[in-house]
């Protein structure tokens, strides 16, 4: 009996059907299926996400995308919501603006957002003001935030206002994980898990407040499935999950975004062939990336491609046998 | 999947639990012994096969508790490997749930609650005099106690509302081992905590026998017929109290001629929400997508609310004859019931009325030799209250972490497994039989017209009758407390919390409130679960606002910002003024809560969020409990 012949599949290239609706009073037409927040951007009104991505499945989760539907009791999360026809949504309201602006001022109470890249310009916009919570309470022990058990309450002090603040965990040569920055936007365990990795190496562990990203039993990176891929750096929205290299640079004040270039390139260590971006400050590679609509990579790279470029400018040490060589 | 363990190795203990609930591994590749006849079948394992099993997650946590005491790091290695589940993910799971500890405990536990109903009975000194005689509880030790921990000793800690509020103060006592005992503690003492503290075992269940009132305005049977009347733990019995009868009609009238009487009846939800039964259940029925699945939501935790409970324990026959004819009407062939960690005597009444109705050929196939087939899976929650979310509890069900999802779609659509999935109350399936049996015409005639029916109350604190009592709609608040005698002889009412947590408080001068869902609407107050907590002049209201928002800080899944940082932020602002530490006085901190409720109310992704706010808002404008408050003490 000869194997019959199957066909693949190939996409499905019928047009969508498309959805009419109204956004801000303007009529929209995108096809069937797109988020408002896709069809906010086709007609250039921007709203502004958080724990949104393009290469994620949307989990929204952090609220600030939400928009409001008419005939819908609540605000929705315009990120996840798909467009149906004859919707009208109110992106910019006061109702609308004042979510927006909570959420924003207590996630900047609670978090760390220094270096979540266009925060600082949110926050003026939204005319946030974190400080009205009170002080924020001095940072928790290395590893008391992991271990807090649900359901085990401890009254608030009235003279601070929870933070998430604690010392950040370096465990590892390749990247550093800083909780006090951490918005939990669920994009890291997305890329780690189903999404992009399938290595579950880290999950939202605990409830309410003491949600944290968490390995098992809270063990170090090296201790965890972790394969180093950092693939969950690439999609961490406020750089609670760093690159060792640019953590440090940060910290010793070397770090100088504005001073950077970048180039292209293809990674050249197997056959894949994945998009490379390679930082460059002062004519040394700082970090290594992919395009997020990169069609090889969707932003994603292994641990070759992300760190395995130190060799490209280790330059031999004066007297070595390698300086004598010649050797890289 | 290739997934990485911990290499921790189970007991021999920790193993049997496990397997207890997973069955014996096949292979080494699931956690078995190496070696074995069929190790090289390696496809066996992982892929689809496995992944269906993964709702088995919080049941084999939960065999794990009740034999060891805590999830230990190789028994979450052996479920983990058992199951195709990676340990960070699993990790994720039991530390989301209160019920099943992830660090050493003794295997005694007694949780004694604290919450608002038990401490209008006194709770708080009960708690107070139990840390002075037994030493703090165990959630307030330093982290380096556990390493010194006696296992064999018992130890206390809080909890909260334990569905109780009916015996208040309340306790829970479980202890774990080969054979584990649960009960609950009605009407507890500091001797008696102390007593089970120091070894003794405990007596009878203390929800066994509960209080009920039905008003005489009720005609015919009515959902507290059988309570106290009929034996819960015969079918026999039930049968002969015209049990079954329902489900008999039901299959002669025919799926739709079903939901044309509920329909008819006008039955809305009970759970909280009143969302038209028929409407729910005709949805569900001409779904394409198969299978369809019913779901019995009696995760009861919202505080003050035992109904359920009452249901659950006093007539679990009729609970699963009401989820057979449900089963029938929308096309349902498996069912679950989910009820709370914490009664013991429901699930086991419940187990009893299962395994005895499948027995007689009532549940499974070719139910009452009429072709249908369906049957009935008791899931257990693990403490926590947001599980009670409809689809929070499909997750917890699929063996997640308990997050609500984003509707829509919603469970008529995609529900557990992401089929389309009936969910209903407790309370709502036992109007269900009546019904069938009487017809939709009938069942709405009592009650208002856009309120059917009769429905069941809750009253608590400082009430001289606390227990379930059964009104048609349209009672007047006034009347219902009249009915369970109002407050103890001597002292006045000060406010009645209306609807639970998530529903808020009244004055004492508002009791002319109709209990119906069009006038709680229109007077801003909600029915809610049922709760009416009474509380007089002894009882400290703003104590009880404290702690109710602690309990959402407690409660929250901590997914979306609004609600997970929200909560903590609005039980700070209440701390603040009661410690007399305001920012920008009372009135500053009260703008404050009322901008953080908006927020809250329009931006959290599911109810708990969304009502985080409500009982305090109503203590803040309708008592006015704030208004006087520029000084530290109520």
């Amino acid at each position: 009996m000869t194997t019959p012949f199957v066909q693949i599949r190939r996409p499905d290239r019928e047009p969508k059907k498309m959805v009419e609706l109204q956004v801000d009073g303007i009529a929209v037409s995108v096809p069937e299926g797109t988020t408002i927040l896709g069809a906010a951007r086709t007609i250039g009104i921007d709203i502004p996400t958080l724990c949104y991505l393009e290469t994620l499945r949307p989990v929204n989760v952090c609220r600030v995308c939400m928009v409001e539907v008419e005939g819908s009791r609540v605000l929705v999360p315009s990120c996840s919501r798909a467009a149906e026809p004859g919707m009208i949504v109110r992106t910019g309201n006061d109702r609308v603006k004042h979510t927006r602006k909570m959420v924003l001022e207590l996630l900047a109470s609670s978090v760390d957002l220094s270096t979540t890249p266009g925060m600082a310009a949110l926050l003026d916009e939204y005319e946030c003001d974190p400080e009205r919570y009170g002080p924020p309470a001095p940072p928790a022990a290395a590893g008391v935030r992991d271990a807090a058990v649900c359901g085990h309450h401890t009254p608030p002090n009235p003279d601070f206002a929870a933070t998430l603040a604690q010392p950040p965990i370096v465990d590892n040569d390749l990247y550093v994980r800083d909780y006090a920055k951490c918005v939990l936007c669920y994009k890291c365990v997305e890329a780690c898990g189903v999404d992009h990795q399938n290595t579950f190496a880290i999950a939202v562990a605990g409830r309410g407040f003491d949600a944290r990203i968490s390995t098992e039993l809270a063990v170090t990176l090296p201790d965890s499935a972790c394969v180093y891929c950092g693939n969950c750096i690439a999609v961490c929205p406020t750089g609670a999950l760093m690159a060792k290299r640019e953590f440090d640079m940060r910290g010793d004040g070397s770090w100088h975004e504005e001073k950077q270039t970048s180039a292209d390139t293809i990674c050249p260590y197997c056959g894949v062939g994945c998009t490379l971006t390679l930082h460059v400050q002062d004519n040394e590679i700082v970090k290594a990336t992919s395009p997020l609509d990169n069609g090889i990579t969707m932003g994603n790279l292994c641990i070759k491609g992300r760190f395995g470029w130190r060799f490209v400018q280790r330059k031999p040490e004066a007297g070595s046998q390698e300086a004598g060589t010649g050797a890289l | 999947m290739d997934i990485r363990l911990l290499d921790a190795e189970p007991t021999a203990e920790e193993r049997s639990a496990v397997d207890d609930v997973l069955g014996a591994p096949g292979s080494s590749w699931d956690g078995g012994d190496r070696g074995s006849a069929r190790d090289s079948h390696t496809a066996e394992f992982g892929g689809r096969a496995t992944r269906e099993r993964r709702h088995l997650l919080l049941p084999a946590f939960q065999a794990l508790q009740a034999r060891v005491g805590f999830i230990t790091e190789g028994g979450l290695d052996y479920v983990c490997a058992r199951l195709g589940v990676p340990p960070a993910e699993a990790w994720g799971v039991a530390t989301f749930y209160a019920m099943l500890a992830t660090s050493p405990r003794p295997r005694r536990m007694v949780h004694v609650c604290d919450d608002i109903a038990c401490r209008a009975k006194g709770a708080a000194g009960l708690c107070a005099s139990l840390e002075r005689e037994a030493g703090a509880p165990i959630s307030h030790e330093p982290a380096g106690h556990h390493v010194a921990l006696d296992r064999e000793k018992a130890a206390w800690m809080h909890s909260p509302c334990l569905g109780l509020c009916d015996v208040a103060p309340a306790a829970l006592v479980v202890e774990a081992g080969a054979k584990t005992v649960e009960r609950s503690i009605g009407h507890a003492t500091k001797d008696g905590v102390l007593s089970l503290l120091g070894g003794k075992a405990p007596g009878p269940d203390g929800a066994s026998t509960p209080h009920i009132g039905r008003s005489p305005l009720i005609v015919g049977g009515g959902l507290l017929e059988r309570v106290g009347k009929v034996d819960p733990a015969s079918l026999a019995a039930y049968r002969a109290a015209g049990g079954y009868a329902a489900l008999a009609k039901a299959v002669d009238m025919g799926a739709e001629g079903v939901i044309r009487e509920v329909t008819a009846s006008n039955l809305v939800g009970r759970g909280g929400a009143a969302f038209p039964t028929g409407r729910k259940w005709e949805a569900v029925r001409t779904q394409p997508a198969q299978p369809h699945y019913l779901v019995c939501n009696a995760d009861e935790s919202e505080p003050g609310t035992f109904k359920d409970r009452v249901l659950l324990t006093e007539d679990p026959f009729a609970i699963v004859e009401a989820m057979t004819i449900g089963a029938f009407a929308t096309g349902a062939e498996k069912g679950f019931l989910y009820i709370r960690a914490d009664y013991p005597l429901a699930y086991e009444r419940m187990q009893g009325a299962i395994v005895q109705a499948r027995a007689a050929g009532l549940l499974g196939e070719n139910i009452l030799g009429r072709g249908l087939r369906f049957d009935i899976e008791i899931r257990r929650g693990a403490g926590a209250y947001i599980c009670g979310e409809e689809t929070a509890l499909f997750e917890s069900i699929e063996g997640k972490r308990g997050e609500p999802r984003n509707k829509p779609p919603f469970p008529v659509s995609y529900g557990l497994f992401g089929k389309p999935t009936t969910m209903n109350n407790v309370e709502t399936f036992a109007n269900i039989p009546a019904i069938v049996l009487d017809g939709g015409a009938a069942f709405a005639k009592v009650g208002t017209a856009q309120s059917t029916g009769t429905r069941l109350f809750c009253l608590s604190g400082t009430v001289r009758k606390p227990g379930v009592y059964e009104v048609p709609f349209g009672t007047k608040l006034s009347a219902l407390i009249g009915m369970a005698g109002g407050v103890p002889e001597g002292r006045t009412l000060k406010a009645v919390l209306l609807g639970g947590a998530a529903g808020g408080f009244v004055r004492a001068d508002e009791l002319d409130i109709t209990l119906t869902h069009e006038d709680t609407r229109a007077t801003g107050t909600t029915l809610g679960s049922g709760v009416v907590m009474l509380f007089d002049e002894t009882a400290d209201l703003r104590d009880a606002v404290l702690r109710i928002a602690a309990f959402f800080r407690d409660e929250s899944c901590g997914q979306c910002v609004p609600c997970r940082v929200g909560t903590v932020r609005q039980e700070e602002a209440l701390h603040r003024i009661a410690s007399g530490k305001m920012r920008g006085g009372v009135k500053g901190e009260l703008a404050l809560l009322d901008e953080l409720g908006d927020a809250m109310k329009d931006g959290s992704i599911c109810g708990l969020g969304q009502t985080a706010y409500s009982a305090v808002e109503s203590a803040i404008k309708r008592l006015g409990l704030y208004s006087d408050a520029g000084s530290a003490t109520a």
